[in-house]
């Protein structure tokens, strides 16, 4: 790693005054990706602004409709948590499948949600919710953030700090992990809601996105055979060591059955 | 930087620069070279330590995380305090023949503690899933699942008395 400055603000104008004052400063949440990512010096910033000390960023609550999990909430918490198993037991479910114990007790998820890692787990239950990210400065639909590799609709200095996720009736994910890295070679996440299922889709190409054709067949009959015939085109899809995008295109497929399975059991 | 953190029960302060690994400073700053550092990319958990009960990988946690917070490393493991005993665990590993080599061993062990701390009546699935981030090569897995198993039965048989 290169030297860099390290700033632990207290306030959350304050982190955001750093982040925008000192040019290519980076946030630190968890560091489960920063600190390999700065390891390895594919980054180099001048300084870390580290939000472990901002308060009001952790914890989950919940309004009858909606369920809030701070944006500093470790994955093993969220795991954890009666309140989500009890809601969204698909997200919980999604939580204890990251990483491992280790990475889990200090990977967070605004930090996984920010970086949109395209094999991440995270992206698929927020977009499979159709959650809300709650940032600095506005709200902003999960539809209008994943923009792609890497790639959010968070502006310069804006700080995510929480997501707020719709209670759906059933929701379930699966994934294919990699084997070493436990990153999804293909998740699928499903939510059923009464006016309609979202399928949301990580792992299989340069960014989470979502299968209106699997949405259609499950909002009609929400059952795994629903969907056991769409086959999805391979176009845009990933292709690399770890697997073909055709590889990749059929286990999306495969997992989404399951995800179905695991939302109605 | 100054920072000042609880290690293995001692208040201990010291100088680091920000872009300082946990493991680092444990093994060439602190002299405590039980944390091992095997792959040095979060994937194969030989250097994991407890970050205020937490099991969590020292190759990938900046030394500023530790300022204020408690850490426990493979050298702070031990039986009934003052008994100069192994912990529980370590027993079980040593009983049933949980290593081969051993360099997975410190973090094996670390792992194995938080697992049995957080679910007192753990199975074996709970425990291979549990054991994800820790890679050993040489001996399969399955004397470690055991030793695991058994440890965290004497964990609570411990806590029981």
């Amino acid at each position: 790693m290169r030297p860099f400055a390290y700033h632990q603000p207290h306030q959350i104008p304050d982190a955001a005054k750093l982040l925008t004052s000192i040019e290519d400063s980076k946030l630190v949440a968890g560091g489960m990706t920063l600190i390999p990512t700065l390891k390895q010096r594919l980054a180099n910033p001048p300084a870390l602004v580290d939000l472990s000390k901002l308060g009001n960023l952790k914890g989950i609550a919940d309004d009858g409709v909606t369920v809030t999990i701070g944006a500093m909430t470790p994955h093993a918490v969220v795991a954890a948590s009666k309140l989500v198993q009890q809601k969204i037991p698909g997200l919980a479910a999604l939580a204890s499948m990251i990483g491992d114990p280790a990475v889990r007790s200090r990977g967070t998820i605004g930090g996984s949600v920010a970086n949109n890692d395209p094999a991440a787990d995270y992206p698929a239950g927020v977009l499979g919710l159709g959650a809300t990210i709650v940032t600095t400065t506005r709200e902003i639909a999960a539809d209008k953030f994943f923009l792609g590799l890497f790639e959010t609709a968070l502006e310069p200095g804006e700080i995510i700090t929480a997501i707020r996720f719709p209670v759906p009736l059933k929701a379930g994910y699966a994934k294919f992990k990699a084997p070493a890295s436990r990153y999804a070679l293909v998740g699928v996440f499903v939510a059923k809601f009464a006016d309609g299922v979202r399928v949301a889709v990580t792992g299989a190409g340069p960014g989470v996105f979502r299968v209106p054709q699997m949405e259609a067949a499950l909002s009609g009959n929400f059952d795994p055979s629903a969907i056991a015939a769409i086959k999805i085109d391979t176009d845009g899809l990933t292709s690399d060591i770890h697997a073909e995008a055709d590889y990749r295109a059929h286990l999306v497929t495969v997992m989404a059955k399951r995800a179905v399975d695991a939302a109605l059991n | 930087m100054q920072i000042s953190f609880t290690l293995n029960g001692r208040p201990t302060t010291v100088d680091v620069e920000p872009a300082t690994l946990v493991a680092e400073l444990l093994r060439e700053q602190l002299h405590l070279t039980g944390t091992h550092i095997g792959c040095d990319t979060s994937q194969c958990g030989a250097c994991i330590v407890h970050l205020d009960g937490l099991p969590v990988k020292s190759c990938t946690l900046l030394a500023p995380a530790l300022d204020g917070a408690t850490l426990l490393t493979i050298e702070g493991l031990q039986g009934a305090p003052g008994s100069n005993q192994m912990h529980p665990m370590q027993e079980a590993f040593r009983e049933h023949h949980g290593l081969q080599c051993g360099f997975c061993t410190p973090g094996m062990l670390m792992t194995a503690v938080a697992l049995a701390a957080e679910k007192p009546d753990l199975t074996e699935a709970d425990v291979r899933h549990g054991l994800e981030g820790n890679i050993c090569r040489c001996t399969g897995y399955q004397n470690i699942v055991v030793s695991v198993l058994a440890g965290a039965a004497a964990m609570n048989a411990a806590k029981g008395e």
